[in-house]
């Protein structure tokens, strides 16, 4: 071996590393809320630093995206240090509960601050916040009259001028799934092809459509709201503006961020003195105000910057709904050839 | 054999767990997208192959055997690219040259506003950007082929009336073949496995596919078959290098490298020109974009505090992963040279595949064999510890092992495969013991490539997101990990930081790296 040599060294090096990391893994547990969260922290650490100031328990936060979050707690079961699980998207929420990650909790503080349409049915997840998947539009290059519904963006007119998520994005395949739950299956299908032959712009990322619809490089298009209302706050002047769809029928799509219990939390009592805490009016006006979503309370108003985006009707079908056809959107895109 | 296997097993358990049919996901797939994602993915890899293939045989022949102003910086200054990671740059050209960028706004602002450029989120705006992000591997491997003999063959071609541009065609590009093949095959692999700078441009390749049908349709099952048709696209690639390698003549020559050729005036510049026109996109733009967005962020007051950590954790990290992958390497690398078992080899090309995979579905194959050898050691010692599965830094350092093992073992290869066996001989004919030749003989022959190897997975893990996500420790933040919370929310200019500190830790090493492998010549 030509390392020999030195093999023992490097070999006291590496465990020396090795030590030095796993160090950091045990940190002390009691008081300790543990979130695995696939929502980002940034921006929202007010309301977790409000929350140790009132109860004086930490809040440990471990990220990553949605996917990696549920599949690390799956593959460690009983043995995971998650107490909460926190996440955007509904449909990724029912697929925790579906997998068993979460546990219910009966609490009457939850359910009197949560409507029963944006928590789980079995109580084992809660909305915090809620947000808007709805039509955007440049008002410079189109008339509000124009617009009607999601299925409308596939009419002809808007051949080259619309811009989409690819349909890979957890958020289009949750609208997807609720227009499924609402129109059924065929008509779904119907109203996607309709984007397609439109020839729609892809582009992937909410932030990069609007920027690309002020811009010019197509006039309408799909987002969430609160990525128009960041840059909005930014610069007040952006050629942007959003229409709610379908308020004429089923109402617009509306999901969720939100939050559950885990199955095997070890500070069960602290998570769900957290989960109750963040739906309170003042941890949801915190919230609201570094976001720019809806608070899930609906005692608690939301941001005066989204007063002026006017109120709206929502799809009345459970945020659940996302969930349970999440697998059936994705197919459907397939056929409908939707990127 | 022991260790072969150790490395090879996620794979061989993604496959395994992979055996459960599926045959309406696939009936599915194939009625829907399967032909246009078979297409997509075969025409990337050709295209990377061709963009990544000329640019880095192109610009090693210009570096090894011309002399024009500027040689010596380009020489090292052409590997910075690999210190980006892909899905940085694949951001940056998006940002940059997207309708809503610099190029396009100043186009439409001068020449109206029907000016602009084809759209980046393209076939070809893919192509161009990993080529310019992978042709790295091509350039480091073929530059030391020509550097080895180029000008030998120049000279030779000469002599019998043959014009440098005769000698390349016929005879420096045909005996670089396998230098060729090796560097296409790191490029091609890196490809394949690559889901973050696809899914920027929205173009669906099997890759993402693997992801599609794991969190969309929610099947673990199906998405690993999907994993093991990437699998064996790599499976092909790596055929392809061996193939390649097999009838090439692995002798060293003696050229001394100070000769180089000599061109008119106009020929120099114009390769002082190409080469900066390929360092100026490849590393001077985005590194520039990232400093200006650094900066941006710095005055916004969005950088965190906790910087120092991070770097310190993510070198800690690298650096560890580096030496137990260089050392499974090099176990492996001397066992298939003195052994010709043809399981060992078999086994060995396996565990190879793991850098054609996506971190991800590393990570899986990873936690699979973990948590049944937890069971097996749970059942043997009739209490279940925890050990194994818990301290994840194990889990993490095996994960990078399995998945950048192959970006190691083709330099220390490549190192070995010039210590011809007759030098074995001569030295044994003379005496030596055979520690005595590791020590005397090899050890210094193969620094060079150690080196080179080290430094390659030092890289690769600064850069790796998916693997880390899913099994590092709790807590546990990297530079690469920083960069992605940042962007969830489409925060660049805040993911700035982050990502310059990967580019000049990398950059650093790699510059490091090739200046002095060009001093030793001891570069893969």
């Amino acid at each position: 071996m030509p390392l020999h040599k030195n093999s023992g060294r490097i070999a006291l090096l590496a465990a020396m590393a090795l030590a030095a990391i796993t160090a950091c893994e045990r940190a002390p547990r009691d008081q300790t809320v543990t979130v695995y969260s696939s929502r980002s922290h940034y921006g929202a650490e007010s309301v977790f630093v409000a929350f140790t100031r009132a109860t004086g328990i930490k809040v440990e936060f471990f990220e990553g995206n949605n996917n990696e979050v549920l599949e690390r707690l799956k593959s460690e079961g009983e043995r995971t240090s998650a107490d909460m699980l926190l996440t955007v998207d509904a449909g990724n929420l029912w697929n925790a509960a579906e997998q068993g990650l979460l546990q219910p909790v009966e609490s009457k503080v939850l359910t009197a601050n949560i409507p029963a349409h944006l928590r789980d049915p079995g109580n084992q997840w809660f909305a915090i916040a809620t947000r808007v998947r709805t039509i955007m539009y440049n008002p410079k290059r189109v008339d509000p009259s124009e617009l009607s519904t999601y299925e409308a963006l596939g009419d002809p007119k808007w051949k080259g001028r619309l811009c989409l998520r690819p349909s890979s994005a957890i958020y289009n395949q949750s609208l997807l799934a609720s227009l499924i739950a609402i129109h059924g299956e065929e008509a779904t299908e119907r109203i996607v092809r309709g984007w397609v032959a439109n020839d729609p712009i892809y582009i992937n990322g909410d932030t990069q459509i609007l920027e690309a619809m002020a811009a010019g490089r197509c006039d309408v298009g799909i987002t969430n709201h609160y990525y128009l209302a960041r840059l909005l706050a930014k610069d007040s002047t952006l050629s942007v503006a959003p229409f709610w769809a379908d308020q004429g029928g089923a109402g617009v799509h509306v999901n969720i961020s939100g939050g559950g219990v885990t199955r095997h939390a070890k500070n069960r009592a602290a998570a769900i003195q957290l989960l109750e805490y963040l739906t309170t009016p003042e941890a949801q006006g915190l919230l609201a105000s570094s976001s720019f979503e809806y608070p899930a309370n609906p005692a608690v108003k939301p941001h005066p910057l989204l007063a002026r985006f006017g109120s709206f009707k929502a799809q009345s079908v459970g945020v659940a709904a996302a969930g349970a056809h999440q697998a059936e959107a994705v197919r459907l895109a397939d056929r409908a050839n939707y990127r | 054999m022991l260790l072969a296997a150790i490395v090879a097993a996620p794979v061989i358990a993604i496959a395994v767990a992979a055996m459960e049919p599926r045959w309406e996901v696939w009936r599915h797939l194939f009625e829907t997208r399967l032909a246009s994602l078979a297409w997509n993915t075969a025409r990337l890899l050709v295209g990377v192959a061709l963009g990544a293939g000329v640019l880095g045989v192109l610009l090693g022949w210009l570096i090894a055997v011309h002399s024009f102003p500027g040689r010596g910086f380009f020489e090292w200054a052409l590997v910075l690219p690999l210190a980006i990671p892909a899905y940085v740059y694949g951001f940056v050209m998006i940002a940059f040259f997207d309708f809503t960028g610099p190029v396009q706004t100043w186009m439409r602002a001068t020449a109206g506003p029907g000016a602009g450029l084809p759209d980046i989120r393209s076939y070809w705006g893919v192509v161009l950007t990993m080529s310019l992000v992978f042709y790295p591997y091509v350039y480091l491997l073929t530059r030391s082929a020509f550097a080895e003999r180029g000008i030998v063959l120049v000279e030779a071609a000469k002599s019998l009336g043959q014009s440098p541009r005769t000698a390349f065609w016929r005879l420096a590009l045909p005996l670089a073949r396998p230098a060729l093949a090796s560097g296409l095959a790191l490029a091609l692999m890196e490809t394949l496995a690559d889901v973050g700078t696809v899914s920027a441009f929205s173009y669906d390749t099997f890759s993402t596919t693997v992801y599609r049908v794991w969190f969309g349709m929610l099947d673990r099952t199906a998405a690993s078959q999907i994993a093991l048709v990437l699998i064996l696209f790599a499976a092909a690639l790596v055929a392809t290098e061996r193939f390649a390698r097999r009838r090439a003549a692995h002798t060293v020559s003696d050229a001394r490298r100070t000769r180089r050729i000599e061109v008119s005036r106009g020929k120099r510049w114009l390769s002082t020109g190409v080469c900066a026109a390929v360092l100026g996109v490849a590393f001077v733009l985005p590194a520039t974009m990232l400093v200006i967005w650094t900066a941006r962020s710095v005055r916004a007051g969005t950088v965190a505090s906790s910087y120092p950590s991070l770097v310190g954790n993510t070198l800690m990290i690298a650096v560890a992963a580096a030496v137990i992958t260089v050392g499974a390497a090099v176990l492996l690398a001397y066992t298939a040279r003195r052994l010709r078992s043809r399981r060992l080899r078999a086994l060995t090309a396996v565990a190879l595949l793991g850098y054609a995979i996506p971190g991800s579905v590393v990570a899986v194959g990873v936690l699979l064999v973990l948590s049944f050898a937890d069971r097996i050691a749970g059942a043997a010692l009739g209490s279940p510890p925890a050990f194994l599965i818990t301290s994840s830094v194990v889990a993490l350092l095996f994960a990078y092992t399995v998945r950048f093992v192959a970006a190691a073992y083709y330099p220390v290869q490549a190192g070995l495969a010039r210590i011809s066996p007759a030098m074995d001989e001569s030295a044994r004919a003379l005496g030596a013991t055979p520690r005595r030749i590791l020590r005397e003989v090899h050890a210094p022959m193969l620094r060079g490539s150690l080196v080179a190897a080290s430094i390659l997975v030092v890289v690769e893990v600064l850069k790796e997101l998916p693997a880390t996500m899913l099994i590092r420790p709790f807590g546990f933040q990297t530079l690469a990990v920083e960069v992605w919370e940042r962007t969830n929310d489409a925060m660049w200019i805040e993911a700035a930081p982050p990502s310059l500190a990967i580019v000049v830790l990398g950059a650093l090493l790699v510059g490091w790296l090739t200046r002095t492998g060009a001093r030793q010549r001891a570069l893969p």
